[in-house]
C-alpha cells in the first residue's frame, strides 16, 4: 500500500482546512515561483518524464499533450480543466475541488504557464454548485493573496475563471465541452483541427481533467523521478480510485497505480459485500467499460496496461463492484439508458443506435426475446461503435459486448425461463 | 436524447432584479470581447433560480436579448441541457433521484418508490399541495455516497427508503436537515473511519467552522427521530459539567467530530472515562439515540477511550 508521505491529496475527505492557509500547512504554493523560474520547456520534460497519464479516462501522457500547443503563436492560449465529472461510477475531481482546491489552482498556473496561456477556464458540471461555490471561493482566496491574477508574486499574469454546464454528460468530450464554453449545445467536433491548433475561440487549446492538473505541483516539487518510482512502468503515479456498488464500505482512496484490485478492496472499501467469492463482476473505469467477470479479478491490477488487455479500461478509475445478488443483465441496462439519455443526437448511429441498444436490452432483461437477437445486438453495438464523431458511441456499445462476452449463458438462461413460463400459460 | 418542450401556460413577462443584473453583467466580462455568448448557461440558470426553479419562455428571450444572440440559439441551450426546467417544479423542493448504475445497486429504486408513494406518481408531476416534485435523472457523480438525491444545491447522500423519508418530511416541516451523508459519515470516507492519513483525520482546525453548511456532514437528521423502544435506565450517566471544568478533547476518538462531541457534551458526557465505562446497554442506548445502526461498535469507541483514558492518567 502507498504510503502516507507518499499521498499527493492530503486532504481528500476535508477533515481539514480547504483554505489557503490549511492548503499552505499541507505543502501547497510552496516554492511555486522557483518551479516557474525554471522555465516553460523544463514543466513539459518534467511531466513528460513523470509519465503522467491523463486521469480524465483516455491516459493519454499529459507532458505529450502540453508539447502540442504551439510556441510562437499571435492567438492566446487557453488553458481548459475539464470538472464536468459526470461518467457513472466517478466521484474524485468532485473532492479534490472541494476539499483540496488550491492544488488545483496552483496545478492551473504552473500548466498555464507550461502552454504559455494567460487565461484558463474551468468547466464545472452543473450539479456541482456547492463544488464550484467552494472552488471560487479558493480561487477569490489566491487572487486576493495575489497568486494569481495581473502581476501576481509568480511573474505570471493568469486569470482563472469558473464555468459550468447546465446537465449534459457529453460535455465531458473536450471539444463538445468546448462548444458548450461557446455558448452552444454541446455536441462534439470534428477532429482534426485538434483543440492543440484550433480549440477554445478557434484559438490554441489544451483541455486536462482536474486530478492530471492537481497532482502537477507535487510532481514538480518532489521531482519526476520520484513519480516515476511509483506504480508500474508506463503507468506511473498515485491515482484516486472511487470504490462503489456492493462494498461493506464505499469510499474515494488515493493509491498507487498498478494495486492489486483484491487490496484495494479489502484495504480501504472493507471488501466486497459477503466476501471475495461473492464478487460476480466489476467495471473498472466507469460505466463505458466493459466488465470483468469475479472470476478474473483474483490476479486483477488497477493500471492502464493490464485493464487493457481484459478487454476493459482503467477509464477514471470508478470501480463499480457487483456482487453475486446482481442482475447483470439489468445493470448493463440501466448504463444502455443512461446513454441513450445522453446522446447528443448529432450523429445517427449513436442517436438511433443508443435507442435500439437500449430497448433490446430491456427485452433481454425480462428474457422476451430470441436467442439470435443476442447476435444481431452485438453486430448492432458493432456499427455504433467507431461509427460517431465523439467515443459516446463506443461507450455504449462496449458494455454491451462486455456482457455479451462474459455473461452470454445468463442471458440465454432468461430467455428459456420466459418462454418456459410462457408455454405454460399458453396451455 | 430526451424530449423537452415548453410548458403551455407561461408568464408574459422576465428581468432580472437589479442584483441578479449586476451579477449577470460582472459574469459576461468573465468571456473576451465579443464572446458573451458564453455566459448563456450561467445567465439562464440565474434565471431559473429566480423564477421559483423553472425556465419560462420569457427568460429564454430577455437572455438571448442580453448576450445579442438569435432566440433560437438560446430556446435549443435550454431544451437541450437537462438541469433546465421548463415547467412548474415543487415549491417546497424538487427531488433529483439519481438512477444510474452505481446507485440502483445500493437501492435507489427504493427512493423512487418513496417519490411516487409521497410525492407523485410520475416525474415532473407536481405534488396535490404543489409543495413536491422530483425526477429520476443521470449520475450526479456521488457515487460513492450512494444511493443520493440532490435538492436545490445540496445532495443528500447514503440514503435509505426510511432516511428519505425523514429528509422529505424534514423539508416539509420547513427544516431541512444538513446536507450530506445521511449516515453521519464524512464525505466519501469509509465508514468505520479513514484508512489512510489518519494523523490528518483528528485535526479539526478553527477553520473548519467557516466552511459551507453545505459540506457539512451532520446528525441532525438522525437525531430528530430516536425510536423509543430501549430503556431510559441504559442512559449513560450524565456530569453536570466536566471535572475541574475542563473537558476532554472527545474528538480524539475516531468517528467522533466537532458536531458529535457538542451532542456528547449535551448529553453531560466530558471524559474519555466516562465512555470507557459504558456498558452494552448504554451502548445500545446511544446508539439508538443517535441513530447509529451499531457505529459505536463498529468503530470501537469504548476500546478507543479506554487506551485514550489510560494515555492520559500516565
Amino acid at each position: 500500500m502507498l504510503a502516507d508521505k507518499d499521498r499527493i491529496f492530503k486532504n481528500v475527505y476535508g477533515f481539514q482546512d480547504w483554505g489557503l492557509e490549511g492548503a499552505r500547512s499541507r505543502g501547497a504554493w510552496d516554492g511555486t515561483k522557483a518551479l516557474i523560474d525554471k522555465g516553460h520547456d523544463w514543466i513539459i520534460d518534467e511531466i513528460k518524464a513523470s509519465g503522467l497519464r491523463g486521469r480524465g479516462g483516455a491516459g493519454f501522457p499529459t507532458g505529450l499533450k502540453w508539447s502540442f500547443m504551439p510556441k510562437n503563436d499571435p492567438r492566446p492560449s487557453y488553458l481548459v480543466i475539464n470538472a464536468d465529472e459526470s461518467e457513472p461510477g466517478s466521484c474524485k475531481d468532485r473532492e479534490i475541488c472541494r476539499h483540496d482546491p488550491h492544488l488545483l489552482i496552483e496545478g492551473a498556473l504552473l500548466a498555464s504557464f507550461a502552454m504559455r496561456a494567460h487565461t484558463s477556464y474551468i468547466y464545472f458540471r452543473g450539479e456541482y454548485i456547492r463544488e464550484r461555490e467552494r472552488f471560487q471561493a479558493a480561487v477569490d482566496q489566491a487572487y486576493e493573496a495575489n497568486l494569481i491574477g495581473k502581476n501576481n508574486v509568480h511573474g505570471w499574469d493568469f486569470d482563472l475563471f469558473v464555468h459550468h454546464g447546465a446537465g449534459a454528460y457529453i460535455c465531458g468530450e473536450e471539444t463538445a465541452l468546448l462548444e458548450s464554453l461557446e455558448g452552444k449545445k454541446g455536441q462534439p467536433r470534428l477532429k482534426p483541427p485538434f483543440p492543440a491548433g484550433c480549440g477554445l475561440y478557434g484559438a490554441p487549446t489544451t483541455v486536462n481533467n482536474v486530478e492530471s492538473i492537481a497532482v502537477v505541483p507535487d510532481i514538480l516539487r518532489r521531482g519526476a523521478t520520484w513519480f516515476a518510482s511509483l506504480g508500474k512502468p508506463n503507468n506511473t503515479g498515485t491515482k484516486l480510485f472511487q470504490i462503489s456498488g456492493h462494498v461493506e464500505q464505499p469510499c474515494v482512496v488515493e493509491d498507487e497505480m498498478g494495486i492489486p484490485l483484491r487490496e484495494l478492496l479489502d484495504k480501504h472499501a472493507g471488501g466486497v459485500r459477503g466476501g471475495w467469492d461473492n464478487l460476480k463482476a466489476i467495471i473498472p473505469g466507469g460505466s463505458s467499460v466493459p466488465c470483468i467477470p469475479g472470476d478474473d479479478c483474483d490476479e486483477l491490477t488497477m493500471d492502464f496496461d493490464t485493464l487493457s488487455k481484459h478487454k476493459s479500461g482503467l477509464g477514471t478509475a470508478a470501480i463499480i463492484v457487483m456482487d453475486k445478488s446482481t442482475d447483470i443483465i439489468k445493470a448493463i441496462s440501466r448504463i444502455s439508458y443512461f446513454y441513450k439519455h445522453e446522446s447528443c443526437g448529432q450523429c445517427t448511429p449513436c442517436r438511433e443506435g443508443t435507442g435500439w441498444m437500449w430497448r433490446v436490452m430491456e427485452r433481454l432483461v425480462k428474457g422476451e426475446a430470441d436467442k439470435r437477437e443476442i447476435d444481431m445486438l452485438w453486430d448492432v453495438t458493432k456499427q455504433v461503435e467507431g461509427h460517431t464523431i465523439c467515443a459516446l458511441g463506443d461507450a455504449a456499445a462496449w458494455p454491451i459486448q462486455g456482457l455479451i462476452r462474459h455473461y452470454r449463458h445468463e442471458i440465454e438462461d432468461r430467455i428459456d425461463t420466459y418462454r418456459a413460463n410462457h408455454a405454460e400459460a399458453a396451455e | 436524447m430526451a424530449v423537452r418542450r415548453l410548458h403551455p401556460e407561461q408568464p408574459t413577462s422576465f428581468e432580472f432584479t437589479p442584483e441578479n443584473l449586476a451579477w449577470a453583467q460582472a459574469t459576461m466580462t468573465k468571456y473576451p470581447q465579443g464572446q458573451q455568448a458564453s455566459a448563456v448557461i450561467p445567465l439562464l440558470w440565474r434565471a431559473q433560480e429566480q423564477h421559483e426553479g423553472w425556465l419560462p419562455e420569457p427568460a429564454i428571450r430577455y437572455v438571448a436579448e442580453m448576450l445579442g444572440m438569435a432566440y433560437i440559439r438560446v430556446y435549443e441551450i435550454a431544451t437541450f441541457y437537462t438541469m433546465f426546467q421548463l415547467s412548474p417544479v415543487g415549491k417546497i423542493a424538487h427531488v433529483q433521484v439519481c438512477g444510474t448504475t452505481p446507485c440502483m445497486l445500493r437501492g435507489s429504486e427504493d427512493l423512487i418508490t418513496v417519490c411516487k408513494r409521497k410525492i407523485a406518481k410520475t416525474p415532473h408531476e407536481l405534488s396535490a399541495d404543489g409543495n413536491f416534485s422530483w425526477e429520476e435523472v443521470e449520475c450526479l457523480g456521488s457515487c460513492a455516497n450512494a444511493p443520493m438525491v440532490q435538492i436545490w444545491k445540496d445532495t443528500y447522500e447514503d440514503l435509505t427508503a426510511e432516511s428519505f423519508e425523514g429528509v422529505l418530511d424534514a423539508f416539509a416541516a420547513g427544516n431541512p436537515p444538513d446536507p450530506g451523508s445521511q449516515t453521519g459519515r464524512r464525505a466519501s470516507c469509509p465508514s468505520a473511519g479513514p484508512t489512510t492519513l489518519r494523523e490528518y483525520a483528528t485535526a479539526m482546525p478553527s477553520a473548519a467552522a467557516t466552511q459551507p453548511a453545505a459540506v457539512e456532514t451532520s446528525l441532525v437528521a438522525e437525531i430528530a427521530q430516536p425510536a423509543a423502544v430501549i430503556s431510559d435506565d441504559a442512559k449513560p450517566v450524565a456530569l453536570e459539567a466536566p471535572r475541574d471544568g475542563k473537558a476532554d478533547d472527545l474528538k480524539r476518538i475516531s468517528g467522533v467530530g466537532p458536531k458529535l462531541e457538542n451532542t456528547l457534551n449535551t448529553l453531560g458526557i466530558y471524559h474519555f472515562d466516562q465512555i470507557a465505562q459504558w456498558g452494552p446497554e448504554t451502548i445500545a442506548w446511544v446508539d439508538n439515540y443517535l441513530s447509529f445502526k451499531g457505529r459505536i461498535d463498529r468503530e470501537d469507541w469504548i476500546a478507543q477511550a479506554k487506551a485514550l483514558a489510560a494515555e492520559k492518567s500516565d
